[in-house]
């Protein structure tokens, strides 16, 4: 299966074009790196693979077909800030079971643990928040998972579990991965192939 | 110890929390903090965001909000510091860069907040002055006349440096200033921070950024849920077999450069009897359950850990 952003080009309302005729391809085996500067636009261009944003112009397909709107989005996104992708009135039980419940062994790897759900957002660190906000996205309906910077605030300890745990199961569950970062030494370790920004963006 | 610019000294820093009518609850969040700062020294504290690093910025500069308790002792060049003395000498001996943009007043041009309050006939001067300093960290005149929300992320981070610098301070306490900056501009914080230790000042640099640390710090400090674990050289976390914590070795081998190794483990959100880092550590005893480690000087480093401290058996 491959996911595939066809000739994107998108601009913020009356601004100059920030995404020029961009196509890219990840297939559902592959960890694909996508590294640029910061402000480069790689952001938005998460947020069109992933269904946030219309108006563009171009096309996401799923093995050639245009992703359904209605129903489930099958690409999901994971944001560089949990705490600002969570209804800080919501406990954690509830911020989960939004998307799906995931078993308790799947929970583990992820080194969550179960009194956690308890919790209000705000009485969680920054890494057990991201912890969370991963396993949202791994509902068994997704099919691609783009990471927008999501160990970019992590130390380095925290951003091995998460991607350790992350890449094992999207592995077995045949899920591709868009890591995008700015860090370079990362994206090495974790990526199959790396992907400049600003080769693909043509600006 | 004698040229000791800053020396932080069994520093706990906790809040009053509110939970339900008036049930009381005291959160802790910098716990037993000891470290200095010497002259033409860049000490780095490295700890993960939002852990509470940036209080002790703030309880050095006596800004701390008012429901804060600050225990220990905070001397600069050898005294104590009152509140009254953090108030008389910040700003002047003591300077802070702040974390971001947002601690700049948006209603004022940039060069007018960095002179400050100053009556009006030394302003001329003043503005000579600023105008200097402005233009040593490559910050041209039309940069006077704007106001901070049309400085781009760089220029903020300079602003926020040369306005830190106006006063020539001795101690400098920089709040982590370089994330969500390009590598050219890390690269120039850095260059910036280590022009200031030339210079003989004092840098406390405050970061959860590893590298920026390596490159920038002649010592760096270790804070792992609230505790400073181990105080350590530069050289021996580029070399990181020589580190004494396991912690710290795990950090190190975690990055990515260095192997991207799995450590199990969370950092426990509040205090937890014994040793902080029990629950992950692969050397703990029982000691480590029940008995909280101090930190204690080991061949030249500082180190919190029963391990290293066996001679008080």
């Amino acid at each position: 299966m491959y996911l595939n952003a066809n000739n994107i080009s998108f601009a913020y309302k009356k601004n100059k074009p920030i995404l020029q005729n961009i196509s890219i391809s990840v297939p559902n085996n592959k960890v694909i790196g996508l590294m640029g500067d910061s402000g480069s636009g790689k952001s938005t261009l998460c947020k069109v693979m992933a269904g946030y944003l219309q108006n563009y112009s171009g096309t996401v397909t799923l093995d050639d077909k245009v992703i359904d709107t209605k129903d489930y989005y099958p690409v999901q996104l994971i944001f560089q800030h949990p705490e600002k992708t969570m209804n800080p009135k919501w406990k954690m039980h509830k911020v989960l079971s939004e998307s799906w419940n995931p078993p308790p062994e799947i929970m583990d790897t992820f080194g969550l643990k179960e009194n956690w759900l308890g919790r209000w957002p705000n009485e969680l660190s920054g890494g057990e928040l991201q912890r969370f906000s991963i396993l949202r996205a791994l509902n068994p309906k997704t099919k691609f998972i783009i990471a927008d910077e999501i160990s970019t605030m992590l130390d380095a300890v925290t951003q091995v579990q998460i991607w350790d745990a992350l890449l094992d199961y999207c592995k077995q569950n045949k899920m591709g991965i868009l890591a995008v970062s700015h860090d370079k030494d990362l994206l090495e370790v974790i990526a199959d192939d790396i992907i400049i920004f600003n080769d693909i963006n043509k600006l | 110890m004698d040229n000791d610019l800053l020396r932080v000294e069994n520093v706990s820093i906790s809040f009053t929390q509110y939970l339900q009518g008036l049930e009381q609850h005291i959160l802790k969040v910098i716990s037993d903090l000891t470290l200095s700062v010497k002259e033409g020294e860049v000490v780095a504290i490295l700890g993960s965001s939002g852990s509470g690093k940036s209080l002790l910025a703030h309880a050095i500069l006596g800004i701390l909000p008012e429901n804060a308790i600050c225990d220990g002792t905070i001397s600069y060049m050898g005294n104590v510091m009152s509140q009254e003395d953090k108030e008389r000498l910040r700003g002047k001996e003591i300077c802070l860069i702040p974390q971001s943009v947002n601690y700049l007043d948006p209603l004022m041009k940039v060069s007018e907040q960095a002179i400050g309050d100053v009556p009006k006939e030394e302003k001329e001067q003043a503005f000579k002055h600023q105008r200097e300093v402005f233009a040593k960290y490559g910050l041209g005149e039309e940069v006077d006349g704007m106001y901070p929300f049309e400085l781009s992320g760089g220029m903020a981070r300079k602003v926020l440096l040369s306005t830190a610098l106006l006063s020539n301070p001795n101690l400098v306490v920089a709040d982590e200033p370089t994330p969500g900056l390009d590598v050219q501009s890390v690269e120039e914080t850095i260059n910036d921070i280590k022009k200031l230790a030339a210079d003989g000042k004092g840098v406390l640099l405050i970061t959860h950024e590893i590298d920026v640390a390596l490159k920038t710090a002649d010592r760096i400090a270790i804070f792992y849920s609230g505790y400073v674990i181990e105080i350590n050289d530069v050289d021996n976390f580029r070399n990181y077999e020589n580190l004494l914590h396991p912690y710290s070795k795990s950090l190190m081998e975690a990055l990515p450069k260095n192997g991207f190794k799995l450590t199990e483990g969370v950092q426990p959100l509040e205090d937890i009897d014994g040793c902080v880092y029990h629950e992950n550590c692969p050397l703990r005893t029982d000691k480590c359950l029940k008995v909280k480690p101090e930190l204690i000087e080991y061949d030249g480093a500082m180190i919190r850990c029963h391990n290293y401290n066996k001679e008080v058996e």
